[in-house]
């Protein structure tokens, strides 16, 4: 197979971005909607900023499940924003890298010389996922509102059964692949099985992912974020899954949530539901001249693969093994990684398969492995499994993060990646050189 | 069609003869923005509505031309002219006789409101058969005649009351409260809401198919009958009377007598017109119709349209600096608040949604505001800003660090505005590079109800800078009044002595309750003790001391034995009076003393302050003054200001008794050299 290189045709920087903390779905609605949350990020990442909103060309987001009254929610960001009437809007989907999608869509338009200044990024409210009626109940409800005279409504009454009532979860319903039929978590089961993932290997994982996270909060590592307020006034500034007291005895405890009751995926060690945006400002060349912005990273290129929906967990491992080939890039030549952890298994199993030569060889279509990327390079501030992953924010959170943590270590060189449900993996690479 | 005499226009009023045959009447006032019913404009009317009677067209439609609104009302300044009770009866008749031509017309009437209808504009409308409002935003429907001491006169009182239920019509009427669209629509004093895109269509569909005409609702005649009728005005006067005393507002009482008296009977209308006409010649109404035009004194300070800013950077997310932040919010600023941390913009940020819920009727209109005020804990927004104001508290060597961190990242031409109420401007600006540039916007408790600001000026300040601090007042919707740079500005300095004075009399033996009662017998809002408590005596012991040598009085002791053992007034539920519920709890049996002298003692305290303030130039003139007085304290309205009650009750005898009660009670009472000028 031959590798393309797929570089942006003109050089495409990111200024700076702010995302809101990731706030827990706590099994109602959370108190912000998703274009509060972005409105949230993006009026903040703005006041930073030395032009209006309405100097944007573009305004892209992505976002998995907007509300149903939320449709091409950039839209109503912009607008909600103060771009203006002028600024044209769109909303991108490509699942759990919608976030990464809206970056790639900014990134070429800016490459091709259409846009100059985006604002980009990614929305879930999971919290806020609708529940719907089921389809027996749907007919139900027609034929009732159809039935003219009384004897036919109390005919179509007696046809009412109290299985009707029973709601369906619009986020269950998200989680599975209706392909295999497999939900996400029985993905990771499936490669934690191939790669020989042990339940405490996750847990162990899992533990870790809360201790960065706890470290990063406390020494201040996470300048992204902005505090943000609901209506009570109460105040919310930090990420609310991490959890101080995990540990390896407590996730322990934990019964399987998807392959009951041998399986090793819990929630303990998957990432959390939880409601968060994030947003960042991409600028040509030009628009950094005429604005005199200050360059947080250079947006380098993306790749996007596609797998078995039922491995989906190791999207990663196709996107980024292509991607690095084609700059000729060893696994050492990259400063810092964010994989997404959508699922402990699942991170730890991209590690696996990107060492591993015969998977390298068989499914990647490379000669070699790609080699080993250390556990004190990968995730370092927490993951998805501690802080939380709003399906539609995470992928413009990790590229965003990335960035900040490059600009703190005076690295250079960073890969930002997600496995993707329906079998996909997207990985995007960002350079501080030069900048 | 074309030719008819009907479609000759006048100076005001354009006619136009549409292919249904439809007679446009549309009023657009000769060398004015508003429309306002004047003398001419009446007139004109009434020539029209003569030629109309002898050759009906299929219906009369009236409308305005004005993008502003409707009718503003009648003509203000005719009625001033009137010297004497038959004048204003000729006027009032004529005005009635004009609408009565209206209604007396054999084919439909129809208004159209869109935007602003008042008073007699109101009236004007109710004259005619059927009235259909736009739901535009800016439409406001009401009959303010009683905020300037009298009733509605051209019929106004005659037809709302056959038309709408009678307690919503004389709520009306006695409030004074404009009713949006939708709200006129439910009480049925419009037949139609419609957007503007349908407004031609429902003319024609009512012009051409004639509805019924509305009635008064069954619930409405029950209320109207004759002993019912009784009863209702008796409660009204009692609900009346919580606000406002027969003795300073005869209007709302003489409006209910009308309509128990005369309901239904064909000599209403005249009694309507006498009921003005003895009105209008009251002290009340010249005095009510003099803070109407300090009020527009005030809006015509600065021009709004010079000075257009769409960003304002709040430092400091207290009380004030808070509410401030709100307010410019809900008046569609971008706001953002700075503090040193986010945990102290919780309470600001709770307050804000509080005051948007209470403010904004939709949903969108609330996100909208929500969506403005961004929570900004490292100053990113001193860049943007142009207004900047610091609301942190008084302390100089913070306020300093302040201005040296944001001066350099200011705008070169934002304007630094400080809500300081007690810390000189001058030594606030010594930490500036360009010391000119700092102003005082000086803002009252509680933001969303006070109207007044202050722009305080030094004697470097550049008339631009305080054009644009007037101007920026103007378009969050409040009143400026720049004042000199001087200890108190104006509103605290002439309020203080009042105060003290009342902390005194009560030192001296005498009930809080017997004070409080003086001074709203006078015409205060509120009485002094309990106005303390509400600020706060910890703030109005600050304020005293700041002001104590520079106006010479001793703070009294019990203050600030009261601050020392923390009980603060309504906010800690304990002050000179105790609070249930945020209210205080009156001793309803405490001994009123010589109620007489204790309000000489508090109004002799303030009105001689005023005369020193006049005297020293803190404002340039009296007017002026009056106008800071009343909408910076509430000072009774009807007594148009302390110098105007000054002069009303002879500055030579007021002067006499001041020189009694020096010796009677000490110096502070010596008459003011400012009296000499008054």
């Amino acid at each position: 197979m031959a590798l393309k290189k797929i570089d942006y045709a003109r050089p495409v920087y990111i200024i700076d971005g702010c995302r809101t903390p990731f706030l827990k779905a706590r099994g109602k609605p959370g108190p912000f909607k998703h274009t509060d949350l972005a409105i949230n990020a993006s009026r903040a990442l703005l006041q930073k900023m030395p032009f209006e909103a309405d100097a944007f060309d573009e305004v892209i987001f992505g976002a998995a499940m907007p509300g149903s009254d939320e449709a091409n929610i950039s839209r109503i960001v912009a607008l909600r924003l103060g771009c203006g009437d002028k600024v044209p809007a769109y909303t991108v989907h490509r699942n759990c890298a919608s976030g990464m999608q809206s970056l790639d869509n900014a990134a070429l338009s800016i490459a091709d010389g259409r846009s100059d200044l985006i604002l980009a990024g990614g929305i879930e409210a999971m919290s806020r996922a609708p529940l719907l009626l089921h389809d027996n109940m749907v007919n139900w409800l027609a034929n009732w509102w159809g039935a003219r005279s009384l004897s036919a409504k109390i005919k179509v009454l007696w046809q009412l059964r109290p299985a009707y009532f029973a709601p369906v979860i619009a986020l269950l319903n998200g989680l599975k692949d209706p392909v295999v039929g497999l939900s996400m978590g029985q993905t990771a089961e499936k490669i934690a099985y191939r790669f020989g993932i042990t339940r405490e290997m996750m847990d162990r994982y899992a533990v870790q992912s809360h201790q960065r996270l706890l470290l990063a909060q406390k020494n201040h590592e996470l300048p992204e974020i902005v505090p943000i307020f609901d209506q009570k006034g109460n105040l919310y500034d930090l990420d609310e899954g991490v959890r101080a007291d995990s540990s390896i005895e407590k996730l322990g405890k934990l019964k399987p949530a998807f392959d009951k009751p041998f399986g090793t995926v819990t929630p303990g060690n998957s990432s959390q539901i939880t409601d968060g945006a994030a947003s960042l400002v991409l600028a040509s060349a030009e628009a950094v001249e005429k604005h005199n912005l200050p360059v947080l990273a250079r947006l380098v290129t993306t790749h996007w693969a596609g797998l078995a929906p039922d491995e989906m967990g190791l999207g990663p491992a196709h996107a980024i093994a292509p991607l690095l080939r084609s700059r000729r890039l060893k696994a050492e030549s990259i400063d810092y990684w964010e994989i997404n952890e959508a699922f402990a298994a699942q991170v730890l199993a991209v590690v696996e398969a990107l060492k591993d030569k015969k998977y390298c060889i068989e499914h990647l279509g490379i000669r070699s492995a790609i080699g080993e990327i250390p556990m004190d390079r990968l995730n370092i501030h927490g993951g998805g499994i501690s802080l939380g992953h709003p399906v539609g924010a995470s992928g413009a959170r990790i590229v965003l993060h990335l960035a900040k943590i490059l600009q703190a270590k005076s690295a250079k060189r960073g890969i930002a990646s997600l496995c993707i449900g329906g079998g996909q993996g997207g990985a995007m690479l960002i350079e501080r050189e030069g900048v | 069609m074309a030719n008819s005499l009907l479609t000759k226009n006048t100076s005001h009023w354009r006619s136009d003869i549409d292919q249904q045959g439809i007679l446009w009447l549309i009023l657009d006032q000769k060398d004015a923005s508003t429309n306002v019913l004047s003398a001419e404009v009446l007139q004109q009317l009434d020539s029209i509505l003569d030629k109309i009677h002898r050759e009906l067209p299929l219906a009369v439609v009236f409308k305005s031309a004005k993008s502003s609104g409707f009718i503003a009302g009648a003509d203000i300044n005719e009625f001033l002219q009137v010297t004497n009770q038959q004048e204003a009866l000729i006027l009032i008749r004529r005005g009635q006789g004009v609408f009565n031509k209206i209604e007396a017309l054999s084919c439909p009437t129809i208004a159209l409101i869109d935007g602003f209808c008042m008073g007699g504009g109101t009236e004007l409308v109710l004259a005619c058969d059927y009235r259909i409002a736009s739901d535009n935003p800016s439409t406001r429907i009401g009959l303010p005649e009683v905020k300037l001491g009298i009733h509605p006169g051209f019929g106004g009182v005659v037809r709302l009351t056959r038309l709408v239920n009678p307690f919503q019509a004389l709520e009306m009427m006695l409030s004074g409260r404009a009713l949006s669209a939708r709200d006129a629509k439910k009480i049925g004093l419009v037949d139609y809401v419609q957007p503007e895109r349908q407004l031609t269509r429902a003319v024609t569909h009512i012009a051409l198919t004639t509805p019924p005409k509305r009635k008064l609702p069954w619930t409405g005649t029950l209320l109207s009958l004759p002993l019912i009728r009784s009863l209702v005005t008796f409660i009204m006067k009692k609900q009346v009377a919580k606000k406002a005393s027969i003795e300073h507002y005869p209007a709302p009482y003489a409006l209910l007598d009308v309509w128990n008296k005369y309901y239904g009977s064909p000599s209403m209308m005249e009694q309507e017109a006498k009921s003005v006409a003895s009105l209008v010649q009251g002290e009340t109404v010249r005095n009510l119709i003099r803070v109407f035009f300090l009020q527009s004194r005030l809006k015509g300070l600065a021009d709004k349209h010079t000075f257009q800013p769409r960003h304002v950077h709040v430092i400091g997310a207290g009380i004030m600096g808070g509410d401030i932040a709100a307010w410019c919010a809900l008046k569609g600023f971008r706001v953002t608040l700075q503090e040193r941390e986010a945990k102290y913009l919780s309470n600001a940020f709770a307050r804000a949604h509080q005051l948007f819920a209470r403010k904004l009727k939709t949903q969108h209109e609330r996100n909208q505001a929500i969506d403005r005020l961004i929570p900004d804990c490292d100053g990113n927004g001193v860049a943007h800003a142009d207004v900047i104001i610091e609301a942190i508290f008084e302390n100089i060597e913070a306020k300093h660090a302040i201005y040296k961190d944001i001066e350099p990242r200011m705008r070169k031409d934002a304007v630094l505005a400080t809500n300081t109420s007690s810390i000189p401007l001058e030594t606030l600006a010594a930490a500036l590079q360009q010391p000119e540039r700092l102003v005082g916007l000086h803002f009252f408790n509680p933001v969303a109800m006070m109207p007044l600001v202050e722009i305080v000026k030094k004697d470097d300040t550049p008339a631009s800078v305080v054009n644009q601090a007037s101007a920026f007042s103007l378009h969050i919707g409040k009143l400026p009044l720049p004042v000199k740079s001087s200890p108190g500005f104006l509103v605290n300095r002439i309020l203080v002595p009042y105060l003290i004075e009342a902390v005194t009399l009560h030192e001296e033996g005498i009930a809080i309750e017997a004070i409080d009662k003086a001074a709203i017998d006078f015409g205060m809002p509120m009485g002094p003790v309990e106005l303390a408590d509400a600020v706060g005596l910890d703030i109005c012991l600050s304020v005293a001391t700041n002001l104590s040598s520079f106006s010479g009085f001793q703070v009294p002791e019990i203050l600030k034995k009261m601050v020392a053992a923390k009980t603060l007034g309504k906010k800690t539920g304990s002050g000179f009076y105790q609070y249930k519920k945020g209210h205080p709890i009156k001793d309803h049996d405490a001994n009123m003393g010589l109620q007489q002298e204790i309000q000489n003692r508090l109004i002799y305290r303030l009105l001689n302050e005023s005369a020193a303030c006049l005297r020293e130039g803190i404002v340039d003139d009296l007017d002026l003054l009056d106008a800071g007085v009343i909408f910076g304290t509430g000072f009774a309205p009807f007594r148009g200001g302390p110098l105007n009650y000054g002069k009303d009750s002879g500055v030579n005898s007021i002067q006499q008794n001041m020189k009694i009660y020096q010796q009677r009670f000490g110096d502070r009472f010596e008459p003011d050299e400012g009296w000499t000028s008054v």
